[in-house]
């Protein structure tokens, strides 16, 4: 199908009566935007996000399929119309988010591999199309993720609440499972690259080098997939792709120990031109901390501000718009820098209000306490969050020791949903709201023991230890600045993935780190050692008794003369007996 | 006589219109045997496979990236690709260079490159999957980049690196497939005619003991050490503290380096590769079981992509536009975003109603036992006071 311009038909002088107008079919609109937000951390490494977002108004879900894919890609739309996805949020992540150093991301992630979707009401069978659907993710961004069964897939309660548009919430249509193992190299991006429209020949996305991202402290690539609001009424929806990638350098081994960061000692590229397809492409550098310029420098300096609340604080952005030619100079290439001053007079970093960790306790390899700690920095609020636990089944938990303390005194839950696990088919689930009293620390705590696995069961390293996957902490930090409920797509992108229902608090998710635990190990030389030593023993040992036993002995005649020899031989032929 | 004479007169006829026919089908015969003999594959594939873990095996994952960068220069794409690395070493926390593999000392060719595609990588990689990928015998759900899908007329290149001995190859150093195992894959592959001609390299120690049991036609084989020997890595980088490559693969990458798409040397020349001046091990290769003769086996035809164009001089009709009937309903709903953490809902969330599971095998038979018990002692007349 295509569509005709009307303005050609006429410009041609033809009435409109005489020509043969192919019945025209409106083309879906798509519409493709890519950001770059770079924030300089306190401890001087820097911190860039990529967003790449691409909307669609189009039904997957209507009978006549849809066929004809321009911008958004055609892999991601069949897997959606095929397994009746209604959102979908994958994430690969290496390394660990540092809160307390880098402040909040403004899209976490655990590390690892993380996959959690919503089926529509309509999937009758949603393990099978749960299976079906990681098997042909594994293929689409070449990642083990068809690792994910029931032993470690969970269907929360309670959290994980859809970030698109939706009529009723069944929490029997969404899937949780996360891969803490799994590995982030050049493989994985260079699928995730291939999803984009202008792939990474154009626009933002040529920066996306492989060996100076991997060279990080973190690095994060995720696709979000929902159906979102179109404009403010809200009356149609369209599908909304978001790509994101996040990635710390680290100043000592990305920046030579030097505080000086560019485009080109970041990512080795310069850029020379905007997405061609890209309706938005620009470039946002966090300037809130430099008001007066007093800290560092930027060069080519712009004149375009803007500001946005991002996580409850707001903050001020230098802006470069790619989509104009002057961004770019006479030299046709942007190399942004960012050069400090001098290293003392730093304001402080605003305290992340929410932080986790976790780590086991306990000696030896039967038993073990796994602790998780959760600070609330708020001075005088107190707000709730929902803890998210998932724990393999060879780690036995007794749940009757779940302790949860605040400031030395017991803190009871208001919600609890805790599913125990069954042996080899499905993990722990524990979900708790918990409300955090100001400036306090809550720890929860809970002991556990270790299973023995079969001997098939464990992986060709068994001495690494086994991995348990991140807690996820989801929370309504109350918020210093007003929020901005507003729905229109004039945000930038990073501000406006989690819909904001409320002014006065936002929405924050925090994974903790994951834990790793030894289970005990055999020693798999064993069977091969024992076998040797019993076939040896019944060898030397039944071997000579069977032969002293049933062995008869005869004398044996020694060797006859040579005459004799030559005398039997000639008896032999003439078929006489022979000489004794 | 007449008759008799024009008897013999049509037997001749007959006789030399047969021999005619003959000797044409000959020709034909000979025709079709010209062209037997000639490559007639249409489309090439490459299973390459590192079957060693751990980073003090950084080589095998080089060797097999080399032999995949080579392929993936000479014209097979991804798609027809299978690569298994049963570990990740340019990720590795231990690489002072991330996202790189090096084959040559002083960090010269990363192997590794921009645009790899890892079809079955770490835990995945076992010989199952190994076995099963070679003969197709995959579950319904495996996506397509991780099947081996070649017919009658692929090529298959496949290649094997890790630690082996006499008959056995290691994969990841907890499992082992054996010569017969591989040779019967082989075969299975060959039923069900899932390729044309099959060149298969191992670089292993002992690797000839692997490609002694083949009995399939049309395989012709590589290893990189005999019987008895043990093939030797080749440099150490001492910024990365590992060996880099194992000596065959390397001189095999030299070799594959100086090939182009079009170029025509023959596969007796890759049979020179590496004499035992440079391997210290004596490369050996096999091709009783191949038809044709290898100095008529061009080196592309195996480690490059065969395009057959046709073109057609025929006219094709388009269909006509699908008509999609314009939808005219205005939504009258309005839809909306969900709270992320409503803390009341939760609260007062009432537990989700288990669906309902007829009592398990277990129960049953317990209950049925504890009955049984019962009523054997107090006998049936009790029943009545049960129900």
């Amino acid at each position: 199908t295509f569509y005709i311009e009307p303005l050609k038909i006429n410009k041609l002088g033809v009435r409109a009566s005489d020509t043969f107008v192919l019945t025209p079919t409106p083309q879906p609109k798509d519409d493709f935007q890519e950001e770059l937000v770079i924030r300089p951390l306190h401890s001087g490494d820097i911190y860039a996000s990529f967003q790449f977002r691409t909307l669609w108004e189009t039904d997957f879900m209507r009978e006549n399929k849809v066929s004809h894919y321009r911008l958004f890609p055609k892999s991601l739309g069949q897997v959606i119309s095929k397994f009746s996805v209604r959102e979908l949020h994958i994430s690969f992540t290496q390394g660990y988010w540092r809160t307390m150093q880098w402040g909040q991301p403004f899209l976490p992630s655990p590390p690892g591999a993380e996959l959690w979707v919503w089926f529509q009401d309509s999937v009758t069978d949603v393990d099978a199309a749960w299976k079906e659907l990681t098997n042909v993710l594994s293929g689409i961004f070449c990642a083990s993720l068809n690792f994910i069964d029931s032993t470690n897939t969970v269907q929360p309660s309670a959290s994980f609440k859809p970030l698109g548009i939706v009529n009723e919430t069944d929490h029997r249509f969404l899937r949780y499972a996360t891969l803490p193992r799994e590995i982030v190299c050049t493989e994985n991006l260079t699928p995730w690259k291939k999803l984009l429209p202008c792939g990474s020949k154009a626009g933002l996305a040529v920066l996306l080098k492989s060996e100076k991202l991997f060279h990080s402290s973190f690095f994060s690539q995720t696709v979000h997939i929902r159906p979102v609001c179109q404009d403010r009424e809200c009356k149609t929806t369209s599908w909304e792709l978001r790509q994101t990638l996040n990635v710390v350098f680290d100043l000592h081994t990305s920046g030579q120990g030097k505080r000086e960061w560019s485009l080109f000692k970041m990512f080795s590229r310069t850029l020379t031109e905007a997405c061609p397809l890209a309706s938005s492409s620009k470039i946002y550098i966090d300037v809130t901390d430099n008001p007066q310029e007093e800290y560092f420098e930027l060069s080519p300096a712009t004149p375009l501000l803007s500001q946005a609340v991002v996580l409850g604080d707001r903050r001020t952005f230098s802006v470069y718009d790619l989509t104009q030619q002057v961004t770019f100079g006479t030299v046709r290439s942007l190399n942004l820098l960012i050069r400090w001053k001098s290293t003392e007079g730093e304001c402080s970093m605003l305290r992340p209000l929410l932080h986790a960790e976790r780590y086991v306790a306990g000696y030896g390899l039967q038993t073990g306490e796994i602790h998780t700690v959760m600070y609330n920095n708020h001075p005088f609020r107190s707000f709730p969050v929902l803890l998210l636990d998932s724990v393999p089944w060879y780690l036995r938990l007794y749940i009757h020791t779940l302790t949860v303390t605040s400031k030395g005194k017991d803190n009871t839950p208001s919600y609890i949903h805790y599913q125990p696990s069954k042996d080899r088919m499905r993990p722990h689930l524990l979900e708790m709201l918990v409300q955090l009293p100001p400036h306090s620390v809550t720890e929860v705590t809970v002991q556990f023991e270790r299973a023995l696995l079969k001997w098939t069961e464990y992986t060709p390293d068994p001495n690494h230890g086994f991995y348990v996957g991140s807690s996820v902490i989801s929370a309504l930090v109350p918020s210093s600045v007003a929020m901005d409920t507003n729905i229109t797509q004039e945000q930038p992108l990073f501000s406006s993935f989690f819909p904001c229902k409320e002014e006065s608090s936002y929405f924050v998710r925090v994974y903790t780190e994951p834990l790793l635990v030894n289970l005990p190990t055999p020693d798999f030389s064993m069977p091969y050692n024992v076998i040797c030593l019993t076939c040896t023993v019944v060898a030397v040992g039944y071997g000579s008794l069977y032969n002293l036993l049933t062995r008869s002995f005869q004398i044996e005649e020694p060797n006859p003369r040579l005459a004799k020899k030559i005398a039997n031989f000639i008896r032999r032929i003439r078929g006489v007996p022979l000489l004794s | 006589m007449s008759a008799l004479l024009k008897r013999s007169c049509s037997h001749n006829m007959l006789a030399a219109i047969i021999m005619l026919i003959f000797i044409c089908f000959c020709v034909h015969f000979q025709n079709t045997a010209g062209q037997f003999f000639s490559s007639g594959h249409t489309n090439n594939w490459a299973v390459l496979v590192c079957t060693s873990r751990f980073w003090f095996n950084y080589r095998h994952v080089a060797n097999t990236l080399s032999v995949y960068r080579s392929v993936k220069r000479l014209g097979i794409p991804d798609s027809h690709i299978v690569l298994m690395l049963a570990d990740d070493m340019a990720c590795n926390h231990r690489n002072p260079k991330p996202a790189t593999v090096f084959s040559h000392r002083n960090m010269e060719l990363n192997v590794y490159g921009d645009d790899v595609e890892v079809d079955y990588r770490g835990y995945e990689v076992t010989v199952e999957n190994f076995l099963r990928v070679l003969t197709g015998r995959l579950p319904p759900s495996t996506p397509r980049s991780k099947r081996l899908l070649s017919d009658d007329r692929s090529n298959i290149l496949i290649y094997l690196t890790g630690h082996g001995g006499n008959g056995f190859l290691k994969f990841q150093d907890s499992e082992e497939i054996s010569n017969v195992e591989l040779a019967d894959a082989f075969e299975q592959m060959w039923q069900k005619r899932r390729y044309n001609e099959l060149l298969f390299i191992i670089d292993t120690c002992q690797g000839a003991s692997m490609y002694e049991r083949f009995y399939s036609p049309n395989i012709m084989a590589l290893a990189s050490s005999q019987v008895g020997e043990d093939s030797l890595s080749h440099q150490p980088d001492l910024a990365i503290g590992v060996h880099l490559m194992d000596r065959y693969t390397f001189y095999l990458l030299e070799f594959l380096e100086d090939i182009h798409p079009a170029s025509k040397s023959n596969m007796n020349d890759l049979f020179k590769v590496c004499p035992k001046s440079q391997c210290v091990s004596t490369p050996g290769h096999r091709t009783d079981l191949f038809l044709r003769d290898p100095g008529s086996v061009l080196i592309t035809d195996f480690f490059g992509s065969v395009r057959k164009v046709e073109i057609t001089m025929e006219a094709i009709h388009l269909t006509d536009p699908i008509l999609h009937p314009m939808s005219e309903e205005v939504q009258e709903k309005t839809y909306s975003y969900v709270d992320q953490l409503p803390v009341s809902e939760i609260i007062h969330q009432k537990p989700k109603q288990k669906d309902w599971h007829p009592p398990d095998g277990f129960i049953l038979g317990l209950w049925t036992l504890i009955l049984l018990v019962f009523f054997k002692t107090y006998g049936i007349k009790h029943l009545k006071h049960i129900f």
